[in-house]
């Protein structure tokens, strides 16, 4: 995909030709996934017509809790982001990699030889975005590259969204991520709610500058620009949460025997919700069953979390037992470790792993309350016991 | 060469109500694989036929609630190589487990007219309080899925999939929005055991701990997040975690720190 500069042109579309814009997209053999309400929540799921938005809807998060409200308009993309992530449909949570069949002399693989979805993602944030570059950096551009997840990004075109405002449990200001939408998307769009409702387009790719050449549009004008940065601009002066990221890496490193993770273990639940919400947590395990006849067998590659004692079993038992050698496994990794492995901090600054938590545990504050305290105590030697 | 011998299974059934029994015979499709590949030895949930032992394989539902089982527990484990306690019953004691916060004699007393005639213990307990257990299977009733990996992982010398993580795990792969953060309501699936995927949450209901403590159950912070925010009564605190596996540790131990907090 060739990038174009970001803003080197801007285009409007009205709100009453977005349902061209989906159509066109299910015209070139994409299933559109967008925000959508279910139970009370705004989650991603395939849709065919911009009424399945939610529309006029807002989110208010707070940690461990998730409210809907009424906005008092009909926005389309008036909320923040909720419990999923796009990572669902780049690199599903559950996944068969083979079923093979025992043979006379040893067995063979059945291939069910479907090809990967085609998948046009509309409504992803700036967060979101950073997001899905975290995972290209993991999933195809490291040693070992993961084939499905590279055919469904290959394939996935991106709708890209501005955010109008920011959440109370958003901090992506503070990571650079956003709000405003970096490169990377096909078309990018700013909700205009003054005057007529309508988007400014930026467009960010050859096959999203089709698309749109395909849908009613016009140069934006001078007006419509400013209004679409003071928008963003806006969004960026309500973040919710800060993360101070200077010497971030330093200050995790050197306070890992700092007491403060006994504090925080006495809170955490090692539920894992954390990093299942979070759209960068890329750790999975493989399962291998067999029927009960023995003649199938197959792989699956299954969504992990840190927190699970499994995760960090060896031959001896699992070296992660306590809830604050977890908690501290976490922490780091996202915002310490991640750095030495893949050059940026693991984290985007979403806020899931804040609202998503049941009990409320917010690495800001966390972060914040080790600064605070830093005992600047750099391990003695490498860190070989973690538990 | 001789051909080699079908495993043979027992079922056996202690104080429960028959539902993880159930649970294999509502195995329906996977039945036939079952009977195909295991000699069925004890099963009188399902055929009145009875070879004798030993097993290879038995599968033992129901908790220990009179000295009779606890005897004939012993003689179970004597005739089987391989014994996996299935449901809330036989791994905490289940509901029955609720006389084990009272005085079991005040009940037989209400209960029947003669209760010199009942003879019984003070405590319901699991299968392992009495006998070396191979594996527990978790569930109130059990997950026949799991069941058949269970079975289908001893037929294939391999180890079952049955993870000791949260419900939440389980609710998250499968993209249901959580009851707690979204509704405010007590959900006991952080400190749960997967197994059931996270069924009531997916229909909008917290969960009831069906499955038992998770393996590292953190109940002091999850109950003192339903009293500080959730504004949870002590006693529906206390409620919520006597059910069928009132009697697992950790279940038990956090409801006797509400014991008297509504007094
Ligand atoms: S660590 Fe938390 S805030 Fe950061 S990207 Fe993950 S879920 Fe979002
Ligand atoms: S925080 Fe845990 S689950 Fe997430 S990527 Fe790191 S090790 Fe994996
Ligand atoms: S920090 Fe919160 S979401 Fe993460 S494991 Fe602990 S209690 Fe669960
Ligand atoms: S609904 Fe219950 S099981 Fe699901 S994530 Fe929330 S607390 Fe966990």
């Amino acid at each position: 995909m060739t990038e174009h500069e970001p803003h080197d042109r801007l285009y409007v579309l009205d709100r009453t030709d977005l349902q061209q814009l989906f159509d066109a997209l299910r015209t070139r053999g994409y299933t559109v996934i967008a925000p959508q309400i279910e139970n009370n929540v705004i989650i991603y799921g395939a849709v065919d017509r911009v009424e399945e938005l939610p529309i006029g809807w807002t989110d208010v998060q707070a940690g461990g809790s998730y409210r809907l409200a009424r906005r008092g308009d009909d926005a389309l993309f008036g909320y923040t982001v909720g419990p999923h992530s796009w990572k669902r449909f780049l690199s599903p949570p559950l996944r068969m990699l083979w079923r093979a069949r025992k043979t006379a002399d040893g067995f063979e693989f059945i291939d069910d030889g479907s090809p990967p979805p085609r998948y046009a993602l509309v409504g992803v944030r700036a967060c979101e975005l950073a997001a899905i570059q975290r995972l290209d950096d993991i999933y195809t551009r490291g040693a070992v590259i993961d084939d499905d997840y590279q055919a469904r990004r290959g394939a996935a075109f991106i709708v890209a969204v501005n955010c109008g405002q920011a959440g109370a449990t958003c901090f992506c200001a503070s990571l650079g991520t956003g709000p405003s939408v970096g490169p990377g998307y096909d078309l990018a769009l700013t909700e205009l709610m003054e005057g007529e409702h309508r988007f400014v387009v930026a467009v960010g790719s050859e096959r999203g500058a089709e698309v749109l050449a395909e849908l009613p549009h016009r140069a934006a004008s001078e007006g419509e620009i400013e209004l679409a940065e003071a928008i963003v601009a806006q969004a960026a002066s309500q973040m919710g949460r800060t993360l101070e990221t200077a010497g971030l890496q330093e200050l995790l490193y050197r306070n890992v025997e700092h007491p403060y993770w006994d504090a925080v273990a006495e809170r955490c639940l090692t539920c894992g919700n954390c990093t299942l919400v979070c759209p960068t947590c890329f750790c999975f395990t493989i399962e291998d069953t067999t029927d009960l006849t023995g003649q199938i067998a197959e792989r699956w590659r299954r969504t992990d979390s840190c927190f699970s004692t499994a995760f960090s079993f060896i031959s001896s038992g699992s070296i992660r037992t306590s809830a604050k050698a977890r908690y501290r496994q976490w922490l780091t990794h996202k915002l310490a470790g991640w750095q030495d492995q893949f050059g940026n901090i693991g984290c985007v600054g979403c806020g899931r792993c804040i609202t998503w938590c049941p009990v409320g545990i917010d690495l800001t504050a966390e972060v914040a309350a080790l600064r605070a305290e830093d005992v600047g105590q750099p391990p003695a030697e490498p860190i070989l016991e973690m538990a | 060469m001789a051909t080699k011998r079908k495993p043979r299974l027992a079922v056996w059934k202690f104080a429960s109500c028959d539902g993880c029994q159930l649970s294999l015979l509502d195995c329906e499709d996977e039945l036939l694989a079952v009977t195909g590949q295991v000699e069925i030895a004890y099963f009188l949930e399902a055929s009145r036929a009875v070879l004798e032992g030993p097993y290879d394989v038995s599968l033992v539902e129901g908790s220990i609630t009179t000295p009779g089982d606890a005897e004939r527990i012993r003689e179970i484990r004597e005739a089987s190589k391989f014994l996996v306690a299935i449901g809330a019953c036989a791994t905490a004691g289940g509901i029955q487990a609720l006389r084990n916060f009272a005085d079991v004699r005040e009940f037989t007393a209400a209960v029947y007219a003669h209760p010199e005639y009942i003879d019984t213990l003070k405590r319901s307990s699991p299968i392992a309080e009495h006998v070396f257990v191979d594996f527990e299977l978790r569930g109130c009733p059990i997950n026949k899925y799991q069941l058949v990996e269970v079975i289908s992982a001893y037929l294939h010398g391999r180890k079952p999939n049955i993870p000791t993580y949260s419900v939440c795990m389980e609710c998250k792969l499968r993209g249901a929005p959580c009851v707690m953060v979204a509704a405010g309501i007590a959900c006991l699936g952080p400190v749960t055991q997967a197994g059931c995927q996270a069924l009531c949450p997916a229909y909008g209901r917290g969960c009831f701990g069906c499955y038992g403590p998770m393996e590292t159950p953190n109940t002091a912070a999850l109950t003192a997040w339903w009293r500080d925010q959730l504004g949870m009564a002590p006693a529906a605190i206390q409620r919520a975690l006597r059910t069928y596996n009132a009697g697992s540790e950790a279940f038990r131990k956090e409801s006797e720190a509400y014991e008297h907090a509504h007094d």
